[in-house]
């Protein structure tokens, strides 16, 4: 990838995160850490990969986007504000009675494609896109995020049974391996691996990628484009609360706000890396 | 009798499918590997390149039909009411209700009338379930023409819409020719004045026969058939309590959540009268053909004659 291009995006990412830490502190509830490991992802598919139109959210050939793990909501909301959908200052009202952003996806929010956050649903709902675009011809391609513990819902499953049985290869669906869900290591709750071959074995494509390295999100999604007859799974290892230090890997940052004094340590460490990447642009 | 044409509101869903085809090129149809059953085979075979089945994954299906409607489609899912409504409930809550998708959803084999399946297909808890969804339209139609305007109704409407359907056959009541339709708005089937009855589905000619039979005992029965329970037409079944004091329900639903309960809700809010509900007793149902079910569990003329003769007794 161009140098240029992976400092911008990487400038975005953080510009994401600190979005997701205000709107979490701010709402005094919410989910940094499964937030925190999207936001590569995010910035890579909003800044380069999708056909979104901030100025026209509904524009019928756009490209579509369903966060199956709605509850990492604070990532979309922040990555959808830095593409230009509406203000960053929204994310400080986040969770708020009468605020725009509900503490899940909501179709009427905009920019956002679905309404989502019970686990399972989204993929399914991107399947129906992706089948209406194969219906009539369109062009879009629509994405979806899952987590890793969410794939233990059985729906997702069929889901997967029936993009591979309509050869939709305008679906693209990342499964965000952080290896922790509510109750500790995915693979100790109820394990839900081997993830790849899973998908494999339902009929999809399967990519493996580096979540937080930018050359390897584009290999992947290089790769995903060139298949044809079948969807795209593709599994990214990532680090859960990835970019505030005492986040990373903790599963007790599932689900939980920062109080005040670790609100200011991990903004302080986000402006830190800003302020480093900026300054090497 | 002979004369009386009979034919099950499935047969009707499968043969409004086609019709509306043509008209409205954004319908698409999904099943759920039941398309035998409920008659959307008939679609499929006509159809086919708009016809999409989804296998034994209800789940799934509905969020399917929720992605399409949002991408613009007007998706028709289909199944059994045990599974649209039960096994999906959640899904349809979700994916379909809150985003208010344009999802419309044919729920065929409702009701005691499944027969010899028993118990576990014998849905009569639907109508409660779909109708505690915010925006939810929730339509039982009585017959054939029913039916058929039911599901013409609802492509017009944008919004999520719940339609049961019967496996069993069922006399036509409402002439085609003459035949007015309008999702929320009762009809007043026979005027009355001592009581009246409020039915729904299959249960619409039961009530007209009880009032045949009621009226030869100098008994005046107002027969209202209620195909939409939500939005309910609170109006007519007012005014029907104000008018004539008491009513009685009659439904192929559990007594718990449906007309009965709606009905009782709007009668205690605007105008308490008594309210005697006829449906399933809080009870599972089972085996059996139809019509002996049908007898069995009380959802004829007969009974509700009885709870008729009762009511207006007691006012």
């Amino acid at each position: 990838m161009d140098e240029l291009l992976r400092r911008e995006l990487q400038i975005h990412a953080c510009h994401i995160r600190m979005g997701i830490i205000e709107g979490v502190y701010h709402a005094k509830s919410g989910h940094p850490g499964g937030s925190l490991s999207i936001a590569d992802l995010m910035t890579y598919l909003y800044f380069t990969r999708m056909h979104v139109y901030p100025d026209n959210p509904d524009f019928a050939e756009r490209d579509r986007f369903v966060l199956s793990k709605g509850h990492t909501a604070p990532a979309l909301y922040a990555t959808l504000a830095e593409r230009g959908f509406f203000s960053m200052d929204e994310m400080k009202s986040l969770r708020h009675i009468g605020a725009m952003l509900q503490g899940h996806p909501c179709i009427t929010i905009p920019g956002v494609d679905m309404s989502s956050g019970s686990l399972g649903q989204g993929i399914s709902a991107a399947c129906g896109m992706a089948l209406a675009g194969k219906h009539r011809s369109d062009n879009y391609h629509v994405y979806t995020v899952l987590g890793d513990g969410e794939i233990e819902e059985g729906q997702v499953w069929e889901a997967a049974m029936f993009a591979a049985h309509y050869g939709l290869d305008n679906l693209t669906a990342i499964v965000d391996n952080n290896g922790l869900q509510i109750d500790g290591k995915i693979t100790e709750v109820c394990s839900p691996e081997p993830i790849t071959d899973k998908f494999a074995a339902f009929g999809w494509h399967v990519i493996e990628m580096d979540a937080h390295d930018f050359d390897d999100i584009d290999r992947a999604f290089r790769e995903a484009e060139r298949v044809t007859g079948q969807p795209v799974a593709i599994i990214q290892r990532s680090v859960k609360g990835k970019g505030v230090s005492f986040m990373e890997n903790q599963v007790g940052w599932h689900g939980t706000a920062p109080n005040a004094e670790q609100y200011e340590k991990a903004m302080a460490e986000l402006r830190a890396e800003l302020e480093k990447l900026e300054a090497e642009s | 009798m002979s004369d009386v044409i009979k034919k099950a509101t499935r047969e009707s869903y499968g043969e409004a499918l086609v019709a509306l085809a043509e008209k409205y090129e954004n319908l698409v149809v999904l099943d759920a590997d039941l398309a035998a059953a409920t008659k959307t085979g008939m679609f499929k075979k006509a159809y086919a390149d708009r016809f999409y089945d989804c296998g034994i994954a209800e789940a799934n299906m509905m969020g399917v039909a929720a992605g399409l409607a949002a991408a613009g489609m007007v998706p028709f899912a289909s199944s059994f009411a045990m599974f649209a409504a039960g096994r999906a409930f959640e899904i349809v809550r979700n994916s379909i209700g809150y985003p208010h998708l344009n999802v419309k959803i044919g729920a065929t084999h409702a009701g005691i009338s499944v027969g010899e399946d028993g118990a576990t297909h014998q849905c009569c808890e639907d109508i409660a379930l779909m109708r505690t969804i915010p925006g939810m339209t929730v339509i039982n139609p009585a017959d054939d023409t029913e039916a058929k305007a039911a599901v013409a109704a609802a492509i017009e409407l944008d919004g999520p819409v719940y339609c049961r359907f019967g496996r069993l056959a069922v006399p036509v009541i409402n002439d085609p020719e003459t035949y007015h339709f309008e999702i929320g708005k009762g009809v007043t089937l026979r005027e009355g004045s001592d009581v009246t009855v409020v039915a729904t589905g299959l249960m619409v000619n039961e009530a007209l026969i009880a009032a045949d039979t009621l009226a030869a005992e100098g008994i005046s029965v107002r027969v209202i058939n209620i195909h939409t329970i939500k939005p309910l037409d609170k109006e007519l079944i007012v005014k029907a309590a104000k008018e004539t004091g008491s009513i009685v329900t009659a439904e192929e639903h559990s007594i718990i959540g449906g007309l009965g309960s709606a009905v009782a809700e709007a009668v205690c809010e605007a105008c308490p009268v008594p309210v005697r509900r006829i449906g399933v007793n809080d009870t599972f149902g089972h085996s059996g053909p139809a019509v002996d079910l049908l007898k069995q569990f009380g959802l004829s003329a007969e009974h509700i004659a009885e709870v008729v003769r009762e009511a207006v007794k007691a006012k």
